[in-house]
């Protein structure tokens, strides 16, 4: 095997480290998986109830219902990937295993891109469980749906959260009590200039501009269309969100390069406790 | 094949003309907030590292005294790639640690005073964890795991059992075999029997021995403990509050100041009784989380 054949074998093995580890710590916490679950049912139906509330008729309320429901999904989504990504350091000083992991011999990209790559799948059968559990619920019907556009749009979406995960997971290595909470404003600031329970078009023109390079708002965008209509893969919304998977990843990393320089000069590259 | 050796075993491929480790006039200084400085929040120098140089030979076993908050675990973390020096090189078998420092992460492997794994999984789950950044497959590690693990003697029925239930000697016995399992060359050693009961360690400075023995790797071992840095050590060296006093045979530095033990000759150098030294660990938790 060559030398860069043998080097990236080594880093993809790296790679599925990264995923194994959280395939046992998801075993190990499965119960809490569960109740975090419950929980997120509850909250989507709270934001899903309001189309029973403004009395329209059966097929409107049963469309808006829909639309709210890919708004809530992709939110608890988006979540999942944050969540993941932000933490990446966090759990890692949490249980002092910070220093081990920055001193191995795994590139950045294979690092936080295994955690991209957990966080993806672990998050597509959370949003699946959730979406078809509310549709249960409360018995909306998505006869046309296209669930294959739908999955494909959200895993090509994926690319550029990860992209923008790395940017956030920089946090806690800069800010060890504040980082990883400053990670959830990142994700709701992108939510909510990205259209999740309304169009974009209802927004102040500047928050519109803002919405043009947010990788949510054509998630969300071909993810409703898809669901409530049936469309297929829209190239409007794919080669965006390509644009912004190749603009956002290397920039991820560069600002992690740049913070664990920071981290290195001021000694932040340790367990708190 | 060595006792240790991960089939990838790196002891073939490292310079042989170079020394281990090489460190000349190392530098490092850590800004520490000045308490009660109002809104300000103003910042004074806590130089870490002061000046310090030194060489290990391949295959040495140096030991580096000192009481806490003196450097030893800023110079281990130095070495390891975790810190970014102020002034000064270290360079590990010929290579730079800021500037090779990926060549340099699979030649070095340490053990620290905190066992540190992930809590809810098991012995064997964090091991072949660890192993995957090193590129061992699990293949490789099915069957690597559960024989460095009987090496450093811990009990085959406990190894699917949860981190947190083992006692801190068998935690520090997992951290053994984690850094063997990668059979790195230079292996740092911050504090490795610190808090474990006598038995404990024993066994982990027996361990220490039979890797020396049976393995080609090159051992720093920072440690408080004089006893344990004497029975293990070819040379010690004595850093105080950053500055490395000397780096000897032990029969030397007792000549050298005239003592018995090496506690006399800590007070000989500095002046004070090693037991005195205040514990400015917290200081240092502040600078770094401040």
């Amino acid at each position: 095997m060559s030398a860069i054949g043998a080097t990236m074998r080594s880093e993809l093995i790296g790679l599925g480290g990264i995923v194994e580890r959280n395939v046992y710590l998801t075993k190990r916490y499965f119960l809490w998986d569960v109740a975090f679950m419950f929980w997120t049912i509850a909250n989507t139906l709270t934001i899903v109830f309001i189309a029973r509330s403004v009395h329209l008729t059966r097929a409107a309320e049963n469309t808006l219902a829909a639309r709210l429901l890919v708004g809530a999904v992709i939110w608890a989504f988006l979540g999942i990937i944050f969540e993941f990504m932000t933490e990446t350091v966090a759990w890692e000083r949490w249980e002092g295993t910070i220093e081990y992991t920055f001193m191995a011999p795994i590139s950045r990209v294979m690092h936080l891109g295994g955690q991209g790559a957990f966080a993806v799948l672990y998050g597509l059968i959370r949003a699946t469980i959730l979406f078809f559990a509310v549709v249960l619920f409360l018995g909306i019907h998505t006869p046309h749906a296209n669930y294959g556009a739908a999955f494909a749009l959200l895993a090509i979406a994926s690319l550029s959260f990860i992209g923008i995960g790395m940017m956030t997971s920089v946090l806690p290595l800069i800010s060890p009590e504040k980082g990883a909470q400053l990670g959830f404003v990142a994700q709701g600031l992108m939510l909510v200039v990205s259209g999740v329970y309304y169009p974009v078009s209802v927004m102040p023109h500047w928050m519109q501009l803002i919405a043009k390079i947010s990788p949510a708002t054509y998630a969300i965008r071909g993810d409703r269309a898809s669901i409530v209509s049936g469309t297929g893969l829209v190239w409007a919304d794919v080669w965006p969100l390509l644009i912004i998977a190749v603009a956002a990843t290397p920039l991820g990393l560069a600002i992690f390069h740049r913070g664990e320089v920071h981290a290195k000069k001021h000694g932040k590259l340790k367990r708190s406790g | 094949m060595s006792t240790f050796a991960a089939p990838n075993s790196l002891s073939t491929s490292v310079r042989q003309d170079v020394p281990a480790v090489e460190v000349e006039h190392l530098t490092k200084v850590f800004r520490r907030r000045v308490k009660d400085a109002g809104p300000f929040r103003r910042k004074r120098r806590m130089p870490a590292l002061k000046d310090v140089s030194f060489t290990i030979a391949r295959g040495e076993c140096v030991a580096i005294l000192g009481q806490n908050g003196s450097g030893k675990s800023t110079l281990v973390r130095l070495l390891s790639t975790l810190l970014i020096d102020d002034g000064g090189s270290a360079r590990v078998f010929g290579n730079d640690v800021v500037r090779d420092a990926r060549t340099i992460r699979r030649l070095v492997n340490r053990v620290s005073v905190e066992a540190s794994f992930f809590k809810k999984m098991s012995a064997d789950e964090n091991l072949s964890y660890a192993a995957r950044f090193y590129g061992m497959p699990p293949s490789v590690t099915r069957t690597a795991v559960p024989e460095i693990l009987a090496k450093v003697g811990f009990p085959p029925d406990r190894r699917g059992e949860s981190m947190q239930n083992l006692s801190r000697g068998m935690q520090q016995k997992v951290a053994l075999a984690r850094a063997l399992l990668t059979s790195p060359v230079l292996l740092l050693l911050d504090e490795p029997t610190t808090g474990l009961d006598p038995r404990s360690k024993l066994e982990v400075q027996d361990f220490v021995r039979e890797v020396r023995r049976t393995h080609d790797a090159t051992i720093l071992l920072c440690t408080h403990d004089m006893a344990e840095a004497e029975a293990l050590a070819d040379r010690v060296g004595l850093l105080d509050r950053g500055e490395l006093l000397f780096l000897e045979p032990v029969a030397d530095v007792k000549r050298r100041y005239g003592v018995e033990t090496l506690e006399e000759a800590f007070f000989a150098a500095t002046g004070r009784a090693f037991e005195e030294e205040h514990d400015d660990e917290d200081d240092e938790y502040r600078e770094v989380f401040g």
